[in-house]
């Protein structure tokens, strides 16, 4: 026993180095579990706090180009307002069935911090818990897809940013209507690879990708990119497409979180039938 | 708690703020970061113990990752080179020993002990950050593009703010 006790004392130093790495290689590992809300990341409030003002300093620097987005967004918001509701008259003069036509809310909020040029990006915003933000859903901007709620807390939450390794969605080519996901390859922050696109598809450099919907986080026909370049390689079965990404990451002032009202029914719904969930 | 533990208490939070407020925000190049809160550890006074040091390297790692939302990835880098920290110093002491009571700082050692001492740490420090941020090698080159990009403008920094401060005693 006390050889045992003068063991330990005496690799002390090692033993808790042992430890302590342990430790943090638990918590890499715990982390990169897709979902979770866990509290310390930076939607905790004194971290955010902190954050927000930093991200307040340089705000106040780039007030113009943010005024002209959000004008250039109500702009655009308007003009398909209009569109939607000449169509509607058209088309479906009786009551729209309601459930369906609200099966998406959108929350506006701000972006407090932000990072593009680390493997694994996340966003914090000013929004969580206390205006109905969960785990899992989506984030949007006027320009594209953002990415998806990871944790949240009351007044804040963390977003995986579409550029991070860990991060895909499903997406499909509009054109051709095939579809695969979207993976960012770590490096360069305006472009992302599209996986998963068969031999056969012809997809031509500068279609649109959208996002396919099948899994009720992104509405249908969300824009994500155009194609930049795509290759065929001999011995493989999928096109290795590059796509430029709609939205410029580097400068994200504000995004809108996508809540679906009718996500549980799907998934439950497919976990009946496939018994896989998602 | 002495006097140089109050200043070293403060100064923890001061490289912590410096690090999420301002570097966070400063990338070079897209590719060349500044941990500059490594440096915290490197110059805690020369007599501390590892396994002190090492408690102290997983809060300081802890608190970057929380801003970072990177659970547990820079405390892991914080650690190895806090534990590695005595040791080194130890293969490296120069002639006539360490005065008791100072820190490795340049004023107290000269630039090329300095370079010597700090140079490995903090190149260890950013491999195993880098690779276990990349989780593999898939991007092994733009990796280590990254970990040298970072370790330059991190030693820089680290050097000029050395030769910056006041009496030249700790930062």
């Amino acid at each position: 026993m006390e050889r045992l006790i003068n063991f330990i004392y005496e690799y002390r130093a090692f033993l808790t180095f042992l430890l302590l790495e342990l430790s943090c290689s638990w918590l890499v590992i715990e982390n990169n579990q897709y979902q979770s809300t866990k509290y310390f990341n930076s939607s905790n409030q004194l971290a955010a706090n902190i954050l927000g003002f930093s991200q307040g300093v340089r705000e106040y620097f780039s007030l113009r180009t943010i005024n002209e987005e959000l004008a250039r967004e109500n702009a655009s918001l308007r003009t398909n307002l209009e569109k939607v509701n000449q169509l509607r008259d058209n088309y479906f003069p009786a009551d729209l069935d309601s459930t369906k036509a609200d099966q998406y809310e959108f929350v506006s909020a701000k972006v407090i911090a932000n990072s593009t040029s680390l493997y694994k990006n996340f966003i914090t915003i000013n929004k969580g818990s206390a205006d109905g933000i969960l785990p899992g859903m989506a984030a949007i901007s006027n320009d594209g897809a953002v990415g998806k709620v990871k944790s949240v807390s009351e007044n804040y939450s963390v977003l995986i940013s579409l550029l991070n390794v860990d991060e895909q969605i499903s997406c499909v080519i509009k054109k051709t209507n095939h579809f695969g996901s979207v993976r960012w390859d770590g490096l360069h922050q305006r472009y992302s690879s599209l996986l998963f696109i068969p031999r056969h598809a012809i997809p031509g450099v500068g279609d649109s990708v959208v996002t396919s919907g099948y899994n009720a986080v992104f509405p249908e026909g969300i824009m994500v990119g155009v194609i930049r370049k795509a290759n065929l390689q001999e011995e493989t079965n999928f096109w290795d497409i590059q796509i430029e990404l709609s939205q410029d990451f580097g400068r994200l002032s504000f995004v809108d979180v996508i809540k679906s009202r009718l996500k549980n029914e799907k998934d439950s719904l497919e976990q009946i039938t496939i018994g896989v969930a998602k | 708690m002495s006097r140089t533990g109050i200043l070293q208490f403060i100064l923890f939070f001061v490289y912590v703020l410096i690090q999420v407020l301002v570097l966070r925000n400063l990338v070079l190049f897209n590719s060349a970061f500044c941990f500059l809160y490594i440096v915290f550890i490197l110059l805690l006074p020369i007599e501390l113990n590892t396994v002190a040091l090492m408690a102290i390297g997983f809060v300081l790692g802890f608190t970057i990752d929380i801003f970072y939302d990177s659970m547990g990835l820079h405390a892991m880098a914080t650690v190895l080179v806090a534990y590695l920290r005595n040791y080194w110093m130890a293969t490296i002491t120069p002639q006539g020993g360490y005065d008791s009571g100072s820190s490795a700082t340049i004023s107290s050692n000269g630039l090329q002990w300095f370079l010597v001492y700090a140079l490995p740490l903090v190149f260890l420090h950013h491999l195993v950050l880098f690779f276990v941020e990349a989780a593999g090698f898939v991007l092994f080159w733009y990796t280590m593009l990254k970990i040298v990009g970072s370790l330059l403008f991190t030693m820089t920094v680290i050097t000029l703010l050395q030769y910056l401060s006041p009496q030249g005693r700790r930062v």
